[in-house]
């Protein structure tokens, strides 16, 4: 069974089936009752409702569901996982389609820009340093106008000092444990 | 009781004042407490979109410090998105065998190994159930009388995980701001998403949310929140949220308001770093204008019965 389950979905790497695995089962039990959708705040903004999304994953229907838009539009607020009557993590799995976006092709690397700089960012650091981040999410975009939405608001933080240069007192602290989770994950 | 003390990132970077408030607060009530050695980044809402391990991990590593260099204290963490993230480490990790050998995998790298004991506890936790209202109410010096403030708390001090309030009417900061001699605003808002990193990756989402709670504000004297992505989403991109319907209205933190009752200066609570609070709201605040009945009025000294 499991294996005719497997052939609907597109080929990927070791990592890859590992997320969609894991998401089918975080899902499985959905009933599609549909409160998470209209719990979620930013249900508006979403092409395919969230509900509508977890049917998909049941179905298989892993390229329509990496094309929407939907979950890149989750905040995190939890407040469809507090609200599940079958108590699934609907978070978490909106978080494992961000993954495995991101595994797939331009387009998901593109939107999980934000994520991948974040994660560089502490990855290179071991604290966030806010100036580059934005600095490497800009980079990473490649979209020119992108800087310019937040220019006015990098003149007030300047002015109200709070830009710093990044400082390195961690430097390089997490680069190890990174190491090994990549080394564990599958990931290149 | 000792406490270890994680700042997370944002406090030392652009929400300083959060830090230098909290710190200055709970010496005031005796908190004592000690920053974690070394403490690094606990991954904030990024994490899970990126790796699953890491996601545990890079919080595991801070309690893993706690563990075994400050003898298993409990940690306040004043950031909701750090506090969930230490907090998931113990609802998620410790308990489950598959995932919580990846993660001490992961921590080996670095020499770390973490077995699972620290209680993980966010700042409001601490000031109601710890200090509690009435210490804070007896260390008042300059009361907030009639001052009207909405409280503001986010998601993820509250969700998913309840553990000192409702997730759904979330009501532990009333206490704390009566003992202040606050008045507080009557909203539902106040566990609305603010919409957290989306205002970095999908802006027109989140500005919508940030302007209906501005807007739902009216009639507040301030917004107090405790949470530093809340706090810059509601303050920093104000101008923005005020084009497609938000009010203005300062937003500080609650610990800064709370230091101004406890007779500290806004020079102190380093008020002037917050970008909503304007010239007027300072003057506002330093001259408790809101005890005048007229909101919009001139600064009548004149007690009532003096006139005419």
């Amino acid at each position: 069974m499991t294996q005719v389950a497997k052939e609907a979905w597109s080929p990927g790497g070791a990592e890859y089936d590992a997320v969609l695995s894991e998401l089918r089962d975080m899902v499985q039990a959905c009933m599609q009752c549909g409160t998470c959708t209209a719990s979620c705040p930013n249900g508006a903004f979403m092409d395919i409702t969230p509900r509508q999304m977890w049917r998909m994953v049941q179905f298989g229907m892993i390229d329509e569901i990496l094309d929407s838009r939907t979950y890149w539009y989750c905040s995190s607020c939890y407040t469809c996982t507090m609200r599940c009557p079958r108590g699934l993590k609907l978070t978490s799995a909106m978080a494992a389609l961000k993954r495995l976006a991101q595994l797939s092709d331009g387009a998901g690397r593109r939107n999980g820009a934000f994520y991948s700089s974040f994660m560089d960012n502490v990855e290179t650091y071991g604290r966030t340093q806010e100036t580059m981040l934005m600095q490497n999410y800009f980079l990473r975009r490649r979209d020119p106008m992108l800087p310019l939405k937040f220019l006015p608001l990098g003149l007030r933080m300047l002015g109200k000092g709070k830009l710093h240069p990044p400082k390195g007192d961690c430097k390089g602290r997490l680069g190890p444990m990174f190491a090994r989770a990549r080394e564990m994950e599958g990931r290149s | 009781m000792t406490f270890a003390y994680y700042p997370g990132c944002s406090l030392v970077e652009s929400a300083r004042e959060f830090d230098v408030s909290v710190r200055a607060v709970l010496e005031r009530f005796d908190v004592e407490f000690q920053e974690i050695p070394d403490w690094t980044c606990c991954g904030a809402s990024a994490a899970e979109s990126v790796s699953h391990l890491m996601n545990y991990a890079l919080p595991a590593r801070n309690l893993a410090i706690v563990e075994r260099e400050m003898d298993g204290v409990d940690v306040i963490a004043p950031c909701s998105a750090c506090y969930l993230n230490l907090l998931k480490v113990d609802r998620e990790v410790v308990g489950d065998r598959v995932l919580h050998g990846k993660v001490n995998e992961v921590l080996a790298a670095s020499g770390l190994s973490y077995s699972g004991g620290v209680r993980v506890r966010h700042l409001l936790d601490i000031l109601l159930n710890e200090v509690g209202a009435e210490i804070i109410r007896q260390r008042v010096v300059d009361p907030l009388e009639g001052m009207k403030v909405a409280p503001y708390y986010g998601c993820q001090i509250l969700r998913p995980y309840s553990v000192f309030d409702n997730p759904r009417q979330p009501s532990s900061m009333t206490p704390i701001l009566e003992a202040l001699g606050a008045e507080v605003h009557e909203w539902d808002m106040g566990a609305r998403c603010c919409g957290a990193s989306l205002m970095a990756t999908h802006q027109e989402a989140a500005l919508e949310s940030v302007a209906a709670i501005l807007s739902a504000a009216e009639g507040a004297e301030a917004v107090v929140t405790v949470c530093p992505m809340c706090q810059m989403n509601l303050d920093a991109y104000q101008p923005q949220a005020v084009r497609v319907g938000g009010r203005r209205v300062p937003v500080l933190y609650l610990s800064q308001l709370m230091g101004l009752a406890l007779g500290m200066s806004q020079e102190d609570m380093l008020v002037g770093q917050t970008m909503s609070v304007t010239e007027t709201a300072k003057k506002r605040m330093r001259d408790k204008a809101w005890r005048v009945q007229e909101p919009s009025g001139e600064s009548a000294e004149e007690p009532v019965g003096a006139d005419g």
